[in-house]
Parts: structure tokens; sequence; C-alpha cells
């Protein structure tokens, strides 16, 4: 099948500018703002149920159309903080196909009135960021950014902007803040970005594989994106696949694609061809999906599939956990990440994530006692719905699932004690 | 010689991206710029970068605190950041990372002798399918290396000592 | 009034005004829900999630708007998870819930999350009796510890912010009120976090450490003992205290404080000051104080009181009776006729100074205020009236400082018009230098020394700025003496008169005229009717003398030698000062917490101070000295008794009428709600249970013809060519003997005498910054350190007041380097 945003597959150098323009590049963009308004933009974004990529799924023409036009200047910040342990798929479109992602990033400035966006990297992506400011520089060149674009009134600039390693400014308004140059600690909410953004003005986000989606969107039509997919889940998703698979890496296929031809048709089947134990279908921040029975593989990956076996599809970062891997190994590792990445601004993910860590360490290195198994989930469900931002019920997740659905893991562990 | 006289072209092309009322913005990118000789941020780096963006030297500290990136205190000439986390650990980093530390006769965190790497374990890089990896981070920024072995790592090692020794 | 928005807490109906947030409208009504980050005066943060409670909001029809109602009431949707009471706002039917077993596990888990990583050392901890966590621990915490407690961190128990503030790592519960309250009330950011998650701690990198002169109010609203003051950690436990209110003696705000004492053991078991702590008036200081009010209080328990009257006989001082020094000092006064002169200070009460006043009116003396700043006639004709109140300034206010530096002069001021001006209020700031209001202001005027008149005549000139003074609704001018000498500064004051009186807005509410004094109650002397002299070395040559109050010998060496020169010295003060040593007659007088009385504040509020611990030996209070002084010159005057005295100025001085002692005691429903048992709400700060004060009248509000008197001359010299003006200057931290002598924990921020110079002129002089150099002016040398500073003007030098070189006026300085 011809792939939609990952088309540097099928096209050799599409992340040259000519052969994007070749193939039809830019040509959304500048019929939607020579030829379209930008409520007939939204309009159409949402017409086709395109949901936000990053992880939530929240609808994205509804976002872009909560923006509040009674205050301006308005700000897009394209999200490519790519930081979930096992999502990797949006670093591959940045460097593969970054002028459809500009592209649907323009489209979208224009839909909700921006002049500036700004594309807050991870500041791992230090390299990548600095081909994209070559890629944006090109575009200033060739007319499509810049002051008066097209020949009408429209101006649009955009600007990289590198973190410096801390996942929490995936989180939007943690983002925000660091954007502003501070502390990147998330705010607290409501005010939402559409009304209180950027520098406290009306600001949209979205993840990059978010905007890729929206230039054949526009190029195409809303109804033939949502033929794609499922009633539920529109279009297609870039599956990061990782863990115990022989092929790891990104997949993009419809939503509705099931766990079993990701992971046996195009991951190639599990390492040493032992059998799927877990699945974790939004990287770290998943709960852990139990594989007992053959049946759970056949789940299609859509939002509303995958929270009928216990899990979120959300980013659609799926780790492959083989029936090698001890679940009380596997909650060390992610409980550490995230008590590693707690910004401290709220008590319990910044003590909770912290108390997690010393347990599951302790139970790791055979010093744990059989009450730490119930201490443990007991100080995670205690911190479930108290935390200000979503990583504290992210750390949650695994910990809570683990002990639930892995109990011999976690009591073969306390009794090496 | 302080930042703003060193880096005039750079410091004004960072201010720039941001508006004027906000030029606080720039203090990420201008301690990148202020680390890029030490590799590290040194007192009066982080004072020239709390002068150029008007906010007190505290807050610069404090940015620099929250932020893995930005290092406070003198390391190797590269730091080698070695991804540990789970989807790099199912494939193999922790026992990379234990190969790397007896190949180089260091401990996670520690510099070599000749104080050129300093061998670290950072959380996820992004990079899951293509483990075990690390970056590098030193005088020519941040690069990734991607489906790393030990030999390999260690080539790269005697390729970077070359390269700096030529730039000397 | 704003909209008035009515919920439901605990089943109780309230209303309260739209836009606060849950937990302030619980606390309106007597219901208390734990907070640790929320503070009533901060930004919400939701940050602790000690407020979790269930919030059930109505819900409405999409197509009407209206309540959808469910067996005659409006149906009510909770939330699946608690919300944070600090973060939400109130909202028409909403129904909050913060008993029910949902929300007391939220409370309850909050604190034991807390506890995890708290080191529980409250027996020794100086927060312990008035700490918020220890309260809630008791109301929600666990009776046991699931943390292991080896696993605990370990973290530094002493680590010195700056040399005022210490910080117990282990003890901070990450809240940010102090990070919040340096950055968002004063905007001065020394102080934040560094690192993050659970290696989170506050750091300051400024220099000196914690560079703030709001530092110890930190402490009063740090909801745990991790911030205490070099002051008082270790000193006493809270339940061992007493309090007594005051009013602060440091400058003209007149801040409410609370003296918190005890009997000291170093002090062989006498009552002593161990803090001093603010004392809520949302209309003065609200609930901070100045760190110069807070530390500077040693000096009324110094060794060198006075306690007993001496008299000097074979040119030494020796003790002697009360009666025996008044007499003497009451013949020489009489014999002097004419030649009889009185200096007060701002130091006295309006009781004292009103006694002093009445006394030299029935004598042929003459009574002067001792004070280096001129214009105090004009705030009596347009000053700050009744209803004034800063917090009521925002938008619509047009706030001018003009020759002030506030931060340094009177920091609570400072506080006042920066949020005035968050509120919106235009500010404009004129001055000859950089000042660290600038930041704050619409508009900054940049004269030159010398153009201080008229910069603010322009003010009635039709430009913009012009028009944002003529065209606002109210219009505050604090003038200062920032450069100037006491004919400057009164010509200033009636420059400021003038235009406050030509742009209509002299005698409302909210507008006037506020002189930034040196001293508490300049204010109230020149109400009662004294007045300074431009030339008093030349008027007190060969004069008999009676100084209450005042060190003129150690500040300035022309005073001293006319004061050689004088024929008889009384003099009256707390302290051993280099005046009382040449004295003839020394009268020890009451230190203000050894007594009660009333000052008079630059915004024109009269406000009580009450006795705190017991009197030093036989000192007296100033009236009473005075007025047993009247009774041997034949003179009957009130000598015990200040409230008579008091109700007796009410009746004599103007401005004075309509006020009583007894009506100065009256309080007001304040908000936030403070200092009751809840300490977690709004910090340690005392409530006011013992007067907000009241404020005198104007010429300009009572009706009266206002006739400002019309000074055409330059306010003040300028730098001529190839000439170096040394101009005068006010730090906070100085050198005032009764002031700051005694502060031992100031000294470090105090240091010695400075001149600063633009870089320019300092490469004329050949001087360096940092090097010692001889200064020399007008009959005055000394040395001062070089500070260089290129936002002066080159002709210019600074010289602080008060810090070794006695500068009164601008004036030709030589400057020559040391070696």
């Amino acid at each position: 099948m011809e792939h939609i945003l990952l088309r540097h597959r099928d096209i050799a150098e599409f992340n040259t500018l000519n052969v994007y323009k070749k193939n039809d590049g830019f040509a959304a963009y500048k019929n939607a703002v020579t030829k379209m308004t930008p409520t007939e933009v939204t309009q159409v974004v949402k017409d086709s149920g395109l949901r936000g990529r990053g992880g939530a799924g929240f609808p994205t023409g509804m976002k872009w159309s909560f923006i509040d036009n009674k205050n301006w200047p308005h700000y897009i910040v394209a999200n490519a903080d790519e930081s979930e342990p096992g999502t990797f798929k949006d670093r591959e479109i940045m460097e593969g196909n970054p002028f459809q992602f500009l592209e649907g990033l323009a489209i979208a400035c224009y839909a909700v009135g921006a002049n500036v966006a700004y594309i807050y990297l991870r500041g791992e992506f230090w390299e990548l960021a600095a081909f994209l400011d070559e890629k944006i520089a090109e575009m200033e060149k060739e007319g499509y950014l810049g002051d008066k674009l097209f020949g009408g009134e429209y101006s649009l600039r955009m600007y990289t902007h590198l973190g410096a390693g801390a996942y929490i400014c995936g989180e939007e308004t943690a983002m925000l803040e660091s954007l502003e140059g501070k502390r990147g600690q998330p705010r607290v909410r409501p005010p939402f970005p559409p009304s209180y953004g950027l520098y406290g003005k009306p600001t949209v986000i979205n993840n990059v594989e978010t905007f890729a989606n929206v230039p054949p969107i526009l190029a195409r039509g809303a109804n033939w994106y949502k033929s794609l997919g499922t009633a539920d889940s529109a279009g297609v998703k870039v599956f990061s696949l990782s863990g115990r698979v022989r092929k790891p890496g990104n997949y993009e296929l419809p939503f509705g694609t099931t766990f079993r031809e990701l992971i046996y048709t195009y991951g190639g089947g599990v390492q040493d061809s032992r059998s799927v134990k877990a699945i974790m279908p939004a990287g770290a921040s998943s709960s852990l999906i139990l594989v007992n029975d053959e049946k759970v593989l056949d789940t299609p990956m859509d939002y509303a599939s995958v929270r009928t076996i216990g899990g979120d599809l959300g980013s659609a970062s799926v780790i492959v956990i083989d029936d090698t891997v001890p679940i009380d190994w596997l909650v060390n590792k992610t409980v550490h990440f995230f008590n590693h990445e707690s910004c401290g601004k709220c008590t319990p993910c910044r003590e909770g994530t912290y108390w997690m860590s010393n347990i599951t360490e302790r139970i790791r290195e055979g010093r744990g006692v059989a009450g730490d198994v119930d201490l443990l989930l007991n100080v995670a469900k205690q911190m479930q719905g108290k935390c200000l931002c979503a990583l504290g019920e992210f750390s949650t997740m695994a910990v809570v699932t683990g002990i639930e659905r892995f109990p011999e893991d976690f009591k073969k562990a306390v009794s090496k004690a | 010689m302080s930042l703003a006289k060193k880096y005039p072209k750079e410091i004004k092309q960072i201010l720039s991206k941001y508006p004027l009322e906000h030029k606080r913005s720039a203090v990420m990118p201008l301690l990148y710029l202020a680390q890029r000789e030490e590799g590290y941020l040194t007192k009066a780096a982080m004072q020239d970068v709390a002068q150029i963006v008007d906010i007190t030297e505290t807050e610069v500290v404090a940015i620099v605190g929250f932020y893995t990136l930005y290092h406070e205190e003198k390391g190797g000439k590269y730091r080698m950041q070695v991804c540990t986390d789970l989807p790099c650990a199912l494939r193999g980093a922790d026992e990379f990372m234990n190969s790397l530390c007896a190949n180089l006769g260091i401990k996670v965190g520690e510099t070599t002798g000749d104080g050129f790497v300093t061998l670290e374990a950072v959380t996820c890089l992004a990079a899951c399918d293509k483990a075990p990896m690390f970056q590098t981070q030193g005088p020519d920024g941040i690069k990734y290396h991607e489906n790393m072995t030990v030999d390999r790592t260690m080539e790269l090692i005697s390729i970077l000592k070359r390269s700096v020794r030529e730039v000397k | 009034m704003s909209k008035q928005v009515t919920l439901t807490i605990d089943g109780i109906q309230v209303t309260v005004p739209e836009g606060i947030v849950v937990a302030d409208a619980a606390k309106m009504v007597g219901i208390d829900i734990p907070v640790f980050c929320h503070h009533p005066k901060l930004e919400p943060v939701g940050m602790c999630r000690m407020c979790l409670v269930e919030i059930g909001r109505p819900v409405r029809d999409r197509a009407t708007g209206e309540f959808v109602m469910e067996n005659g009431a409006p149906k009510i949707q909770f939330m699946p998870k608690l919300e944070t009471a600090c973060t939400n706002k109130v909202e028409e039917g909403m129904v909050v819930l913060t008993q029910t077993e949902k929300s007391r596990e939220g409370q309850k888990s909050t604190v034991e999350f807390l506890l995890t990583s708290h080191p529980l050392d409250c027996p020794v901890c100086d927060k312990g009796g008035e700490c918020p966590l220890q309260n809630l621990t008791m109301a929600h915490g666990p009776g046991k510890s699931r943390f292991i407690y080896d696993e605990k961190l370990r973290l530094g128990k002493h680590v010195p912010l700056g040399n005022l503030i210490v910080l117990d790592q282990e003890r901070c519960i990450q809240c940010a009120r102090c990070i919040r309250f340096q950055n968002e009330i004063v905007g001065d950011a020394v102080i934040d976090f560094d690192d993050r998650g659970r290696g989170t701690k506050i750091v300051s990198f400024s220099d000196p450490g914690f560079d703030s002169v709001f530092s110890g109010n930190t402490t009063d609203i740090c909801p745990v003992g991790a911030l205490t003051t070099r002051d008082f950690r270790f000193e006493a436990r809270p339940w061992e205290l007493d309090a007594q209110a005051s009013i602060c003696t440091q400058c003209p705000v007149g801040c409410n404080t609370t003296l918190n004492t005890r009997r000291e053991p170093r002090a062989g078991g006498d009552i002593t000051v161990q803090r001093v702590m603010p004392r809520q008036n949302e209309e003065v200081n609200e609930i901070w104080i100045c760190d110069k009010g807070r530390f500077a209080y040693h000096y009324a328990e110094s060794k060198k009181r006075l306690s007993r009257p001496m008299i000097r006989e074979d040119g030494k001082l020796v003790n002697s009776s009360w009666d025996a020094a008044t007499k003497l000092a009451a013949d020489r006064f009489l014999e002097a006729k004419k030649d009889f002169a009185v200096l007060v200070s701002g130091r006295l009460s309006n009781e004292d100074l009103f006694t002093v006043k009445m006394l030299v009116d029935r004598s042929e003396g003459t009574g002067y205020l001792y004070s280096r700043m001129g214009g105090g006639e004009m705030t009596s004709l347009v000053g700050m009236s009744g209803g004034s109140n800063f917090a009521n300034m925002g938008r619509g206010t047009t706030i001018v400082v003009v020759a002030s530096d506030l931060y340094e002069e009177a920091p609570i001021w400072y506080l006042r018009v920066k949020q005035a001006a968050d509120r919106g209020a235009t500010l404009i700031v004129l001055n000859a230098r950089e000042t660290k209001l600038d930041r704050y202001s619409s508009y900054v005027v940049r004269y030159a020394y010398g153009d201080e008149m008229k910069s603010v005549q322009d003010l009635s000139r039709k430009t913009k700025i012009g028009d944002a003074f003529t065209q606002a609704e109210n219009a505050v001018i604090l003038f200062g003496s920032d450069g100037l000498g006491i004919a400057g500064s009164a010509g200033l004051a009636s420059a400021c008169a003038t235009v406050l009186q030509d742009s209509g807005h002299a005698g409302k509410p909210n507008n006037g005229l506020i002189g930034v004094w040196e001293r508490a109650n300049d204010q109230g002397a020149w109400e009662i009717g004294f007045k300074v002299e431009e030339n008093l070395a030349e008027v007190l040559q060969g004069r008999t003398v009676y100084i209450i109050g005042a060190d003129p010998v150690s500040d300035d060496p022309n005073l001293a030698k006319a004061l050689e020169g004088a024929a008889f010295v009384v003099v009256q003060d707390v302290m051993e000062t280099a005046t009382t040593e040449i004295a003839d007659v020394v009268l020890p007088a009451q230190a203000f917490t050894e007594r009660d009385g009333t000052f008079t504040s630059g915004e024109r509020r009269v406000q009580r101070f009450y006795p705190a611990v017991p009197v030093t030996g036989e000192a007296k209070p100033d009236y009473a000295i005075t007025s047993q002084i009247a009774s041997h010159m034949g003179v009957t005057l009130e000598g015990t008794s200040v409230s008579v005295l008091f109700d007796g100025l009410a009746t004599s001085v103007k401005s004075f009428e309509g006020l009583s002692y007894a009506r100065l005691a009256e309080v007001r429903p304040q908000w936030p709600i403070v200092g009751r048992g809840d300490m977690y709400y709004g910090g340690t700060t005392y409530e006011n249970k013992h007067g907000m004060g009241a404020q005198l009248s104007a010429a300009a509000t009572r009706g009266e013809t206002v006739d400002i008197p019309q000074i055409d001359k330059e306010a003040a010299p300028r730098p001529k060519e190839k000439e170096l003006l040394a101009v005068p200057i006010t730090r906070l931290y100085d050198r005032g003997t009764t002031v700051m002598m005694s502060a031992d924990l100031l000294r470090d921020r105090i240091g010695g005498a400075t001149i600063a110079l633009h870089p320019d002129a300092a490469q004329n002089l050949g001087v360096e910054e940092g090097q010692l150099v001889n200064v020399s002016f007008d009959g005055v040398s000394g040395d001062a350190v070089v500070k260089l500073d290129d936002t002066i003007p080159v002709g210019v030098a600074l010289i602080p007041r008060s810090m070794g070189l006695a500068i009164r006026e601008p004036v030709p300085a030589n400057v020559r380097p040391q070696r």
C-alpha cells in the first residue's frame, strides 16, 4: 500500500524541496491560503475525524475551533518533544518527510490565524533541529513562508526551539513554560492553551504526526480520510513497534489493524520465537495488557477496541514483552523513568514516584518482603486521580496493571528475600 | 570575554526568534551557546545569559538545574549517554552498558582517566527500534549513534580522539 | 460591588464575590479547607494537592443554557476525580464537599506523601507550635509511617540562603510560597528551585545571597520549618511568647507589627523582644514588613541604653535625680529666653511632639524639626486624607514617584506602588538615576540633578505623560530627597503640591502628596507645626539647646562644632550617643517598646503603639520628661496620660480634628483572614486586634483655601563643568545611630561609606572600582570606597546619607585617591 505519512519510503529524496514539490507538495497549503477561509479549513479537518496523534486522541479540528478569537496574536506550537519510551515516529517523519509536516503546520497556522509557529523539539534532536532550520529557510526562499504569502495578506514565520532533556515538556502546558524560558512545569488547567497559551495568548498545540496528516486530508478530502481506519478512529497511524520483536520500527497502517498483524506480519514475529506475554500499546505510560489468550492479539488497534482489553492506544507505541521478561523488572524500569522525569511540582507525583522507585528497587534487588507488593500497589493507587498533570497518573499504570495482572512475577521476586 | 562580546551574531539570531518583550524565551538556546566551549556552564556564563535576557542569575541556575542536557560540572570532552530505558533494555541495552563499562574501565557516571569520555545512563532518546544506542554530547553538539556494538563504540571513540587532535 | 455567586459548601449555602477560588470562599464562611501552597495573596498554582475536594456543578441544558432540574433541584454532576479548591473558581450553583470519605482520603494521602520525605523533627523545630504541617498532620495525617525511615532523603539542615534566612532542605515541602512571594509580589526573583522531582530544592545565587529587603516575610508564609530567620532560630518556642501590638519606627510607612516577648535567661530573666512580626493592616502594610523593620529592633535593649538622668559636674557626667536634672534644665531654658532652642526628631510620638510644641509656644524659644528634608507644610495642605488606601489603586490612578528610591527608603511603599501598577495603575517615575521601580513604570523621566522641580512642573503640560497625570481619575505623588537638601526638597514639594492643586486632584481620597521622610513620625512633627531650618549650625551657635531624639554630633561635624559653641545642651534620648557625651544634662527616655503613644505615617495615618517590655531603669516617656521640665518653668502640661494628650491634640490641631485615642483602636474586617488558629491559610502574621488607625484631614479636604507658596528658584544646584557635584541619597541599611548600630545581623548589609561615580568620572579622577578615596566638601572630609555605576550622570557623585560622610545637600566635592 502507498504511504500517506511515511511517503519518503515510497519516493526517493522526498525530503528535498524539489521532489516534494513535484509530488504535489504545498498544493494543499497554497489552495487553503488562496481559496479557502480559515473556518473552511478547520471544517474539513473536523469532518475528517482526525484525532491528535500525541496520545490523548483529542479531535484536532475541534481543538482548532476552540481558539479564542477575541484575544490576539495566536500561536501554534508543534509538539516535537517525542520522549515517551517506545515512541520514535515523529523523528522519522521529520527526517524523512519534513515538508509534509511543515506544510501541515502551515495550514494549521492559517486555520487558526497564527502568524508565528514554534516547533518545540526535544534537546536530543539537535541535528534534526538544524535540518529543519534548513528546510524552513528553503520554504522562505520559495515563498511558502514570510510576509504576504501567495500575493495575499497572510504572513507566517516558523522557528525551531530545542528543549534540553525533560520528558515533562511533552505535556503541552509544560512545553509552553519551557518555551517561555522557564522550568518546564505544567500549568494548572483550565485555562487551556486555546484561550491562554504561549505568552498568555491563544495557542494550539499538536503533535508532529497530527500536522503531517493535514496536507493529504486537504488534498484528498475529509471523506477519503474517513474511509480509512475505523468509525471511531479515522485514518492511518504510524505505529512504533519495539521490544522483543524481530523487526522493530515504524509501520504506517490504518487504524483497526490487529496487534497480531503488526507483530507478526510487519514485525516479523517475536525474537527467538518466544510467545507474547504482555503488550504496552502506548509506551511506558501504558497499562500492561495481559496476553494470556491468543485472541487478545486479534484485537484491532483503534481507540475504542484497545480499551476493551484493558489498555489505551495513546500514541500507538507498541512495546512487545515476551515470556522471558519478569514484570517486576519491567515495572522497576518504568518507575525509574517516571521518578527521573517527575518535575517535582505536585506532591503525589514528586513523592509517589520516589517512593515507588524505592520499593521496586528493593523488590528488584531481592530485598523486598511480601508486604512490599501490596504497599507498592497501594502507593500507586493513592497517587491516582490526584496529580496535577498526566505524568503522575502514567507512572502508576504499569505498576497497578503489572501487580494485578502478573501477581506471580511479584510473588516470585519477593520470595527471593 | 563575555558571551555577548564573543558571539554577537549568534545571540542576535537567537533573540530574533522571539517577541522583544519575551526575550526570556531565548534563555535555553543561549545556554546551549554558553555551554559550547567548556562543555558545561560556568558561573560567568550563567551570569552573562541572565544579563542578556534580563532575569536573575538564580533564575538561570533554576533552569539549568531542571534540564538534564545542561551541566554545571565539568565532564569528559564527550558525554556518552546510553539509553537504558525499557524498550532499549528489552534489546540488550543493560548488557551493552555493562560491557562498555568494562572496556572503558569506568562505572556509569564516571569519566575515563584521559578526561575524554564520561559515561552516562539516560532515559529514552526516541530510538527504541535501533537499540543499543547512545548519543554523544560534545563540542560538535549532540549526535545519535544507533544499532551499536561495543567494538563499534570503541572505534568511534578513537575516531573522535583523532579528530580532536587534528583540530588542535 | 462585584457580582455575587451562590454555592453550597458542605451543605451551607454561601454567597461570595465572583471570581474567587473555592478555598477562599470556604474561608469566608468559616470552613477551613487545608492548604499548603495556596496563599490568598499569591496566584493559584494547585501544586501541593492538599485542598482536594469533591466539586459538583449544575448541568446546563445545551440549548437553553438553563439548569437541568432533577427532583425539584438542579441536577449536579461531579467530576470523577477530586479537584483542587485553590484553583477552581466559584460558580453559580456549585456544590463543594470537603468532608466526604473521598475528600478526606485525598487530604490524608497528600499529608502522607509529604511526610515520606519530611524529617518529623518537630521537637527541635522553630516552627513547632505554629506549623501548618504539624497541625494538618494532627488533623489528617496517618498515625504510622509506611515509608522506611532509613530510605528518607538526607539533605542539608542548615543551608544559608543569605545571612538572614536559613533553609532546612529536609523540612521543605516544595510549595514554592517563598519563591512565588519574591517573584510575584516583590519582583526580586532571587530565590528559585534548582533540580527537579524529589531533588527539587530552594537556592539563591544572588550576591549577597537572598538579596531582597523583604526576605523575612518568606518565613511567615513558609508552611513548615524550612525557612527561619537568623534572628529567631533556636531562640524560643512560639508558645512561650507574648504578643504586643506595635508600629514599626524605621521609616514613614508605619507598618503594623507585633512584638513577641519572653523572659530571656541571657538578659538576666528580663522580658525582651524575641522577634518582630507583621500585624495585618491591609490599608498600610497588608501582612508584610521589610527586613529592616524585622531585624533592626535590637537597639531598644542595647547595653548603651540610658537608664538614669545625668548632669555634668566638673566636666563629667554624673548620675542625678529626675527632679534635680529637670530643674537644672528648666532654669537654663528660662534664663536663655530667646536663645532657648529645641530640636525634635521624628522618632518622637505625636504626644511627645505636642507637649514640646506647647512648651516652645509658651516660652520665648524656637522649635526646630531635626530633618534633612523639607516640604512638610505642603503635605498638611494637600496630603493624603481619610479613606485613602494604596490597595484600592489600580486602573484610573496615576502614581508619581519623584526623587525617591522607594525600595531603599520605604520598602513597603515600593511594594504597594508596584502592586498598584500590577493592577493597572499608571506609574510615572521621575529620577536622575535608575531605581528598582523603573521596571514597573509606564513612564520614566530621567532628569539631570537640579531639574527635579521642572520635571514635576512638566506634568501639567500637554504631553503624553502630562495627560497621564492630569487626566487621571486619582493622582498621588510621592516625593523624596534623592540628590536634594532641605531647600531642594521644599521646592520640590511646592512644585508637587501645585500640580496636584492645578489638576484638581488635591483634597480627594486616594489623591495627594506623600513625603518620603527619614523617620517614622516626621509627618506628625510637621502637622503639629515644627519646621526645618536650613542653616541649623548657624542658628544653634551660642544658644541653650534642648535636643530630643536626635544625635547631631554624630551626624554632622558642622553641627558638632555648633553645639560645642552652645551655651548649654540638654539631651533627651534612649541611648548614649556622641551628643549625650557633650551634653550638660542627659535625660533617659523610654523606647517605643516600653510605652504607648501614636505616630503619624507619611500617608497621614495616625496609629497607636503599645508597651511590650518593662521600662529600662528610670527612663520616662518623652512627653513626661518635657512636662516635668515645663512644670519647673511654671508651665503646666499633661504628663501622665497619652490619651488625654492625644485628645488635646485633636482639639488644637486642625488636621487631627475628629479623631480620638479610642477611635484609633478600631478594627475593620479584613481580607484575607489571617492569624487565627489555622496558620496554614495566611501564615504566622498576626491578626489586627489593636487598631488600624485613622487618617488626618488635609486643608484641601476641609475646603480651606490652599495657598501654596511658589518657590521660583531652582530646587537644587546642577553640576558645573569640571566640577564634581556630590549629592545625597538614602540607603535602607545605614548607620543611623538609634536604628542600626545594634543590629548585628544587618551589619554585613550596611557596609561602609561609599561614593558612586560614573565610570568616565572615575577615569577622569584616576580611580577604580573598590578603591579607597578621600572625599571632602563643605567642612567635611572622610574616606569612602568607589562604586562604579554607569546609570548615573558623569558630573555627580552619589554619597549615601548616614554612612560616615555627613552630606546634607548637593555640594561640590573633591575626590583624591588614597595612597
